[in-house]
């Protein structure tokens, strides 16, 4: 058995406990507790990459290694990791960015010395890493839920971590509840899971809840599917995609189960909002993927398309609402529902081959929401590190209150601008990529089917192409009004660089974000094994052309795109305005003059166009859906034409808040305040319930 | 497939030279038919001339990124240019790109010239800047949409693929779907070359101006580099569209013969739709911005037509 890999994962894991430890023994001296937590935290992440690249690049056919943990005496439960493809990838995924987001920490969190534990924040970091690796190593049910709830109190924790604020504390809860709502449903889920292996093995023994029974299940679930027997079977089987699909589309942020996200991001220290927004949503997808692809067989149709329609709703919904956002951190949080609308919509693409029975295409759909899925994690993490090198610098997250950062954050403008580029899906990044993965999947969609369901995919594509262009205009908005033009206020005319350490961290995802687009072909091998393991395809090989300069996809004659090839192209083209520089302008001078002020006496802030006015075309575009209220008082005193003072205030609130969360959460209180009567301290009636109860319950043993 | 590094230098040399002259035509045709002179055909290369030579100001507000926009607006446009068969069926660089790493390219200039709109810090150039990517945003989709159906129906994304499939006696060029989809493209084009019944190419007017007030504050060869870019863009669209819906006449191997009568089919084309602007143009008005939406959402509507009429008629 291969387990080369596995000493490294060893050393990464305990990494994360020594570093969670040494954190609380160094609690009283912060910079020691600083450097020691996020020291170890970057070295671990390291050995973690090292191990899930070492796993990868092996190839399909790999052995899938296992170990215990921790001996552990408690029947029933096993502390059994393994590394297979599927979770080698996202290994990958929360190793990167552990490393990135850790060394920018060391720099980040020394503006919370003297006024918060800095190593309370080490430990929880450590712990929130080595929870979310065991996720995507837990080879069995019990242990993935106990690591999944260990996840979701650190993150928890973490939310609540400036707890001094009232906004913070109201979203840690909201964080807090609906990720329960989610636990609750993966629970049933899995019992639902665990009932069918049980029965299917013959015994409930600890066998019936790993992994591997539940892979042989959806065998057994795959073969009745086609041969239409068992439809109790199938039954329990929709229950429980219903089940994962709201347990996990919770922690992913899909629409409508997002509230918690824009609420809860924006109010994490940057670095935790980072890791959140790239990787922790992402055990969302990582479920949602073990689950539809390995456990639950051949799907039927209409999973994939609800998978599609969801993924193609959040991702529109997303854009179209971090639009109308003038608070960076909540703007990016949006961004992160859009994304994973995206990469939903390849998961649901790829279901939708997989039941009309295309498993190549199956995979090229596939490849592209994985594709996306790390894509989304460098640039968004990247991007909320630029918005906590910006925040440390100017003490605010309105963009109302910024601008002419880039002058004076001169390395931070510019990853950020990268980060941009990159997430609204321009070529040469690695956005680009993804996105033109999904579009080549979804076109040829078109072909696989009769049915009239085959207008799904190309009206989805359009939706793609909206939220790109969208995307775009948002990420104009917020590094235009950020980084650009003049100081809106004080801070942001003192802004001053982030500290080394911080560039480095934004410095490796910048890198990886110019990698996964020049050079996309290293990506797709290592996901070969991925693509072996879930649709039985290896595609990389018809993926790329040229050594793996050219990136094609799986039909003959299909188009090609070379990243490479485009930026190279480009830079030998810069030759032109050279030349005619050389011919025409070698005398011409350039100076520096004001802008244009219309006559005025100087150009003032004040003038600038905002981030609110730049989205207000689109809010009034899309006004039956944001249904912006705004208010607007003028005082004058002798002619409205001459304000003397102006009050203007401009709302736009989520349809979903006003339609669905608040009549739901006023049902619910109301019912408990019902419900109250019953609670009303007096022994005899508790008395009488028991008896009820007892009676009722023999009734039913009778 | 090939890479030849010739035939990438002589459509850059193309794309450059005709560029100018095309949007030289258009002003001058306009001019005729609203019964004035307008300038000489040639006007335009004058003008970059003279950009070029004059000096620069470039506002004490702005940063690098000001003076970046320009190169990407231009480069950009050139090697989306490259990615177009014009002449000839086989585009220099199709391996490099297919029709959505054109509509990804064009996008990219796009955010760079919206970025330079915002720098200099004054609010036309934010108000440009807005408008431009709103537009772009619901043009977008329309987009889409016009060119899935051209691709569904050739099986595939790859420009120089879809000509050659067009040019096969099965396609039907007065096929609704196709027309539809052409329909949804030239709007889709009015749109994003700013033309009139959404934006005025000769406004001067501040607050009807969209390209014209991200351009505001740029002056000689940025400005230069600007206005060709936005010029080699209008090209590179307008090429995409006669080439893709009529293929007529594009020379399949590189015989002089081929390559001639190629080269005159291609410019009794541009003439064509290039005249068509000129009309549209003449005959309408200005839609105010917040009708442009209904005239994008009608381009959508029809892409999606096409689309439901390839189902029907397959």
């Amino acid at each position: 058995m291969n387990i080369q890999p596995f000493p490294l994962l060893e050393i990464s894991l305990c990494g994360y406990v020594i570093g969670a430890v040494g954190a609380l023994v160094f609690m009283r001296r912060e910079k020691l507790a600083n450097v020691f937590s996020f020291g170890v935290a970057s070295l671990s992440a390291l050995a973690g990459l090292l191990a899930a690249l070492d796993f990868l690049s092996a190839g399909p056919g790999a052995a899938v290694p296992k170990i215990d943990l921790l001996p552990s005496s408690i029947p029933y439960l096993q502390f059994t990791v393994r590394l297979d493809p599927l979770g080698a990838f996202f290994l990958l995924i929360v190793s990167l960015l552990g490393l990135a987001i850790s060394i920018y920490s060391l720099g980040y969190a020394r503006g919370f010395y003297g006024r918060k534990n800095v190593g309370v924040l080490g430990a929880f970091f450590n712990l929130l890493l080595l929870a979310t690796t065991a996720v995507f190593l837990a080879d069995n049910a019990f242990f993935f839920l106990i690591a999944w709830e260990i996840m979701a109190l650190t993150a928890y924790c973490l939310v609540s971590f400036e707890h001094e604020k009232v906004e913070t504390r109201n979203a840690g809860v909201l964080f807090f509840i609906m990720s329960h709502i989610g636990t609750g449903c993966l629970i049933l889920g899995f019992l639902l899971l665990f009932q069918g292996t049980g029965k299917m093995l013959g015994d409930y023994s600890p066998q019936a809840y790993s992994f591997e029974s539940f892979h042989a299940l959806g065998e057994k679930m795959s073969a009745a599917f086609q041969n239409h027997t068992d439809p109790d079977l199938l039954l329990r089987r929709d229950i429980a995609f219903l089940l994962f699909l709201v347990g996990f589309g919770v922690k992913a942020g899909i629409v409508p189960l997002h509230i918690w996200l824009p609420a809860a991001h924006p109010v994490a220290p940057s670095n935790v909002s980072a890791f959140m927004s790239g990787v922790l949503i992402k055990t969302g997808i990582y479920g949602l993927t073990r689950v539809l692809f390995d456990f639950l067989g051949t799907p039927p149709n209409w999973w994939g398309v609800t998978v599609l329609s969801i993924g193609t709703i959040s991702a529109v919904l997303g854009v179209l609402y971090a639009l109308m956002e003038h608070d960076l951190k909540r703007l990016l949080a949006y961004h992160s529902i859009e994304n994973i609308g995206i990469i939903l919509m390849g998961l649901g693409a790829s279901l939708m081959f997989l039941h009309s029975g295309h498993p190549v295409l199956a995979s090229l759909a596939l490849i592209a929401g994985l594709y996306h899925t790390i894509n989304h994690a460098v640039f968004k993490a990247l991007l909320f590190l630029g918005a906590g090198a910006v925040l440390h610098a100017t003490h605010t997250r309105n963009m109302e209150e910024m601008g002419g950062l880039a002058k004076r954050m001169r390395w931070t403008a510019l990853f950020f601008l990268v980060g941009a580029v990159a997430i609204s899906a321009l070529p040469p990044l690695n956005g680009f990529v993804s996105e033109w993965l999904t579009y080549q999947s979804l076109l040829q969609g078109f072909g696989t089917t009769t049915s009239l369901v085959r207008i799904m995919f190309p009206i989805s594509g359009a939706m793609l192409a909206l939220t790109g262009a969208l995307a775009a205009a948002c990420f104009v908005k917020a590094f235009g009004i950020t980084f650009l033009a003049q100081p809106r206020s004080e801070h942001a005319a003192h802004a001053h660089e982030a500290s080394f350490t911080m560039l480095l961290g934004q410095g490796i995802l910048t890198a990886a974000c110019v990698f996964l687009g020049l050079f996309p072909a290293f990506l797709l091998k290592w996901l070969d094994p991925v693509t072996q393991q879930l649709s039985g395809q290896q595609i990389s090989a018809q993926l790329s052309a040229a050594n793996g300069l050219i990136l094609s996809n799986t039909a003959a004659q299909g188009g090609t795109v070379s990243m490479l090839g485009l930026a190279l192209l480009a830079l030998a083209l810069l030759a032109a305005p050279l030349v005619l520089w050389l011919l025409f302008a070698t005398r011409a001078k350039t100076r520096r003059g004001p802008t244009w002020d219309c006559g005025l006496r100087g150009l003032t802030p004040q003038m600038e166009y905002t981030a609110t006015g730049f989205s207000k075309p689109i809010r009034m575009i899309f006004k039956a859906l944001f249904r912006p209220r705004r208010e607007v008082q003028r005082e004058y005193d002798f002619s409205p034409y001459f304000t003397t003072t102006l009050r203007f205030e401009s709302h736009v609130e989520e349809v979903f808040q006003t339609r669905i969360y608040r009549p739901l959460n006023r049902l619910v209180l109301g019912v408990s305040r019902r419900l109250r009567a019953l609670q009303a301290g007096s022994i005899q009636a508790y008395l009488i319930y028991i008896f009820i109860t007892l009676v009722l319950l023999l009734l039913f043993a009778l | 497939m090939n890479f030849d590094p010739l035939n990438i230098l002589l459509q850059t040399i193309l794309l450059l030279l005709l560029a100018p002259l095309l949007s030289g035509c258009i002003r001058n045709w306009k001019a005729k038919l609203q019964n004035r002179r307008g300038a000489r055909l040639w006007q335009p290369y004058s003008d970059l001339i003279k950009f070029f030579r004059k000096d620069m100001v470039i506002s004490e507000h702005a940063s690098w990124i000001f003076s970046f926009a320009p190169y990407v607006v231009f480069i950009t446009a050139l090697v989306a240019g490259l990615l177009v068969p014009m002449v000839a069926v086989q585009a220099p660089l199709s391996l490099f790109g297919d029709v959505l790493a054109l509509v990804g390219l064009l996008a990219l200039g796009r955010f760079f010239l919206a970025l330079g709109g915002l720098d200099p810090g004054s609010a036309f150039g934010g108000m440009g800047s807005s408008r431009e990517m709103t537009i772009a945003a619901v043009a977008e989709p329309a987009m889409m949409l016009a060119i899935f159906t051209v691709a569904i129906s050739a099986g595939s994304t790859d420009i120089s693929h879809i000509v050659q499939v067009a040019q096969s006696p099965t396609w039907q060029v007065l096929n609704p779907t196709h027309v539809m989809a052409f329909a949804a493209l030239f709007i889709v084009l009015l749109a994003e070359t700013g033309r009139i019944p959404v934006d005025n190419p000769a406004t001067h007017l501040e607050l009807t101006m969209i390209h014209e007030a991200m351009l505001l504050e740029y002056s000689g060869r940025h400005l230069a580099l600007m206005e060709w870019g936005a010029s080699i863009k209008q090209l590179v669209l307008m090429t995409l569209l006669v080439n893709i819906f009529f293929p007529i006449g594009m020379a399949t191997d590189a015989t002089p013969a081929a390559l001639g009568i190629g080269a005159l089919v291609y410019a009794g084309k541009l003439i064509l739709i290039a005249a068509a602007v000129v009309v549209v143009e003449t005959t309408n008005a200005k839609l105010r911005l917040f009708r442009v939406p209904d005239l994008l959402g009608a381009a959508f509507v029809l892409g999606a037509l096409a689309l439901l009429s390839t189902f029907l008629f397959q």
